[in-house]
């Protein structure tokens, strides 16, 4: 909150004061439901021209465990989820104790009189706010459902605390329980009102948010792996195939629900092999088709990744990051599939890498997946991360009459057809669907084996040098067609933070807070990681330090997966790692202090 | 350009291509034109006579290039494809079932047909074999089965019989070998059929039958291999002094338990469809899904049911 007046006396009328954000982080347990107290508040947050970002932690065991889920809303541009916050509203003792430490000192901290015990040391760096919520909402909606409801009843106390919209979120409640059994809207919304008209006990003043700036249009509010489902199906995909595997499992449950009103057919599959054999396949049918995985998934799926790149075939594949290798940290985000997604497999494979670097990206960024394929007639891995998967931000709605593709295939006779063409410009050769009648009555093979130029094998030294080259060229050329990403921030300075991926936001803010306090910081954002756009050496030529951030580990000579490519690309030895493998997104302190430890004179421009 | 593809070229894309028969008049097409590369097996290979009558139910049946799509995986046999002048797929070892099962269920006018041999089958495609197999997706599936590994020069194969030396078992084959029969009845195949390459009248009529079978069909073609395993197959072979036992006149084809009990009789056992049942496919119950959806956004666009998706996301 950008207010620091004290929230709390003795007594008095409340006051009133505007704020322009906050960040709230409610701590429980995961069956609690507080992922649908913050899911409220992005979608309230959405409804009002606010713009929101969530962050949410989940544990890995089956059922139950600790579970938070942050918030961070305001008026003005939200790019990360907040380093602290505001106020803690904690459940239970583990979740009081275990997160106070996350709340700016003089923040407030909401808890259930009922089941924490509040420590006296603490008392003085926060303001402490006890309310029984456990016992209240018994009293509210009766005690037939124990515990259930107070996660209604939460969101109505912060409603108060916030002066937020309540018809419009009491519509949200109505259509968050649309369709079930009317007492159970009836009881969230008892439960609601009943928190709304707490009298926040010593609380005297409330905070109003600044009106924020019409941005004309509707936002939608989603996470990112509902943002990357909605975008296939958009781009014109109509088939899937998928295996089971966490973060990633969301996407292939939208596309099973969804695809059928469009006449589509998502598959779950036996394993992970049989997913990315099956959409390739049906991609040979005519229609880019889709698979996705995340981690040990896509590790799986790479020789028949490496067939397409060698038949030359279309085909998105989604890989959702999450903490490896093997197992890993299956709830956690990391960036470090990018070797395997750039270089996974054997042999010569190149192949597409593109990263959205937010929700509304996910959206369009899937679009380009699928366009990038069928252009080029390759594979593209398009890689998302476990926290840009799960988290919650509104955005403009896109105008989906304009951006929805038909990808129906034609059929219309050919008169002769090479699928390998060696004479196509720069390599760039179009999957011919089956159905297809050929006049001449030659017919291609499409293949793994190295081929001639219809597809039959050969072991020919000279067409597996023109063959391989053919795979390569389409690429170079497909990067000189890719837009310079801008910089953010002046094209010149001390130093160049380089991101990829979900970690946009925190490091824009990071550059906010940088210049905000007379530091010459900038940043550079890759959407498009392999091929990498051309031109980035005259950017880098602006700065006098580059710092590529990534969340993965500084590998054994010093950088990152990014950084490694970048230093191999332009052996430019200005490129310097920042890295971090703890499992969780990057705090904008934690960029800035980091990359202040890196450069002994400081990050002013000299 | 037949009807077919005219109403092919209509379609919005709003769903798959529907299954059309075509119907303009057109000659079958000839083994000339059917033929493509020579094939590159040895000499005698029993995989030439499988080859031969795919040609023959292609000629017979008048089906036509651009209509028949054959895939192929990994091995001796999967090398099928390059010699069928058709759209062909060479895929990797193992996974030519869930890719030719990708291509079923989007291109439902398609006839998918897919060869391979034992190792790809069973070995390293076992678990597809299954699935593809209890999903019922429509194709046909004809195994050569050859009891060894012939693409890399005779190592054991799933279905090597116990004692057959092997580069990879030189005192002899210990592990004991699967029955395909069992296995594809055990999965839920709903056409299971028995024949070998040497009684080619038999190959067509099953291969025609398979062709027909409305669901996953599936053949285990005995094809010998002369150079690592001759004269595998001899006692099934009358003109080596062998016996071809045709399924008992009596076999009900639709009784699971007897046709387990045919797949159990010794080698050379017994030749014919063991099983068939009418289970409907994976790709009758997802169009069916497909339909019940359709209505509810019946006369929207694309775009339109999208919109409707993400009014509910504001």
């Amino acid at each position: 909150m950008s207010d620091t007046s004290t929230a709390l006396s003795t007594g008095g009328a409340p006051k009133v004061s505007s704020i322009q954000e906050v960040v709230i982080r409610i701590a429980g347990n995961s069956q609690d439901g507080i992922q649908a107290i913050g899911g409220f508040l992005a979608r309230l947050a959405g409804r009002s021209e606010q713009e929101v970002m969530t962050f949410m932690t989940i544990p890995a065991t089956i059922s139950g465990g600790p579970s938070i889920f942050q918030v961070r809303m305001g008026s003005g541009e939200v790019l990360s989820s907040g380093d602290e916050s505001d106020v803690l509203l904690a459940f239970y003792q583990h979740s009081y104790e275990g997160h106070i430490n996350s709340l700016k000192k003089g923040g407030i901290v909401l808890y259930d009189s009922d089941h924490v015990v509040p420590r006296d040391e603490w008392k003085k760096d926060y303001h402490h706010l006890g309310i029984p919520i456990s016992g209240l909402t018994v009293e509210a909606i009766g005690g037939t459902a124990k515990d259930k409801g107070k996660n209604i009843f939460a969101l109505g106390l912060i409603a108060k605390m916030f002066d937020l919209n309540t018809p419009k979120l009491e519509k949200l409640i109505g259509e968050r329980f649309t369709g079930k059994d009317p007492s159970i809207l009836n009881n969230a919304l008892a439960a609601f009102h009943a928190g709304y008209a707490n009298s926040l006990g010593n609380v005297v003043e409330t905070f109003r948010f600044a009106a924020s700036q019409d941005k004309g249009g509707h936002q939608v509010v989603m996470n990112g792996n509902e943002a990357l489902g909605y975008g296939l199906i958009a781009a014109g995909v109509r088939f899937g195939a998928g295996y089971p595997i966490t973060p990633w499992s969301d996407i292939m449950e939208l596309l099973r629900r969804e695809l059928p009103k469009y006449g589509g057919t998502f598959v779950q599959t036996e394993d992970e092999i049989a997913a990315v054999s099956m959409a390739i396949g049906a991609s040979y049918g005519g229609r880019v088709a889709v698979t996705g995985s995340s981690g040990p998934g896509i590790s799986l799926k790479t020789e028949a990744l490496g067939w397409a790149v060698m038949a030359e075939m279309p085909l998105v594949i989604v890989d959702v990051q999450r903490g490896g290798p093997s197992t890993g940290m299956p709830t956690n985000i990391e960036q470090s599939d990018l070797n395997i997604a750039v270089n996974g497999g054997h042999g010569d494979s190149p192949r597409v890498v593109i990263a959205p670097a937010n929700v509304e990206d996910c959206f369009y960024m899937a679009i380009e997946a699928v366009n990038l394929a069928r252009k080029y007639s390759v594979p593209v891995v398009l890689l998302t991360d476990q926290g840009i998967a799960t988290r919650i931000e509104a955005f403009r709605e896109p105008d989906l009459e304009k951006v929805c593709q038909d990808l129906a295939p034609s059929f219309e006779p050919v008169a002769d057809h090479k699928p390998y063409d060696l004479a196509a410009p720069n390599g760039v050769t179009r999957h011919l669907a089956p159905g297809t009648k050929i006049l001449s009555g030659k017919y291609p093979i499409v293949t793994g084996l190295e081929h001639d130029e219809l597809g039959h094998p050969t072991g020919s030294p000279k067409l597996h040098i023109q063959m391989t080259a053919k795979r390569r060229k389409k690429l170079q050329a497909m990067a000189a067609e890719l837009p310079v990403p801008k910089v953010y921030g002046p094209p010149e300075g001390n130093v160049l933070l380089v991101g990829w991926g979900s970690t946009e936001g925190p490091i824009r803010e990071a550059v906010d807070r940088a210049r905000g306090a007379g530091d010459s910081v900038s940043s550079l954002h890759l959407r498009h990681i392999n091929p990498l756009p051309n031109g980035l050496e005259n950017i880098f030529a602006g700065f006098n330090n580059i710092f590529v951030v990534e969340m993965n580990d500084e590998g054994l000579y010093g950088f990152g997966q990014l950084g490694a490519i970048l230093r191999a690309r332009y052996c430019d030895a200005r490129i310097q790692g920042i890295n971090k493998t703890d499992g969780l997104t990057w705090k904008v302190r934690e960029i800035l202090e980091r990359a202040k430890g890196h450069v002994a004179t400081g990050l002013r421009k000299l | 350009m037949s009807q077919t593809l005219t109403e092919m070229e209509k379609r919005t894309g709003n769903s798959p291509v529907s299954a059309a028969a075509p119907t303009e008049e057109r000659k079958g097409l000839t083994k000339k034109e059917i033929a493509a590369d020579h094939p590159t097996w040895c000499p005698g290979c029993g995989d030439f006579s499988v080859l031969a009558l795919y040609f023959k139910l292609i000629e017979k049946r008048r089906m036509w290039h651009e209509k028949i799509t054959t895939v192929a995986g990994i091995g001796c046999s999967s090398r099928f494809p390059y010699f069928v002048q058709a759209h062909g797929v060479h895929f990797i070892h193992g996974r030519a079932l869930p890719f030719a099962s990708g291509i079923s269920l989007s291109r439902p006018d398609l006839h998918v047909f897919v060869f391979g041999g034992d190792g790809d089958a069973f070995s390293i495609g076992g678990n597809h074999f299954n699935h593809t197999a209890r999903k019922n997706v429509k194709m046909t599936y004809c195994v050569m089965d050859n009891w060894v590994y012939g693409l890399t020069k005779k190592q054991t194969s799933p279905t090597s019989p116990l004692g057959f030396k092997s580069k990879t078992d030189q005192w002899g084959a210990i592990d004991y070998p699967i029955n395909p029969m069992k296995q594809a009845i055990a999965a839920g195949a709903t056409f299971v059929a028995r024949t070998t390459h040497t009684n080619p009248n038999h190959v067509l009529q099953i291969m025609e039958a398979a062709m027909d079978h409305d669901g996953f069909s599936f053949i285990e073609c005995l094809s010998e291999c002369v150079e690592f395993y001759e004269g595998a197959f001899d006692a099934s072979n009358p003109r080596k002094g062998g016996v071809f036992n045709e399924v008992p006149k009596n076999h009900d084809v639709t009784d699971e338990m007897a046709a387990y009990k045919l797949a159990g009789e010794p080698f050379p056992g017994y030749f014919g469809i063991f099983y068939k049942n009418t289970k409907p496919t994976k790709n009758a119950k997802e169009a069916e899904i497909n339909k019940t959806h359709q209505a509810k956004v019946a006369g929207l666009k694309d775009w339109q049911i999208l919109q409707k998706s993400f009014d509910r996301l504001k």
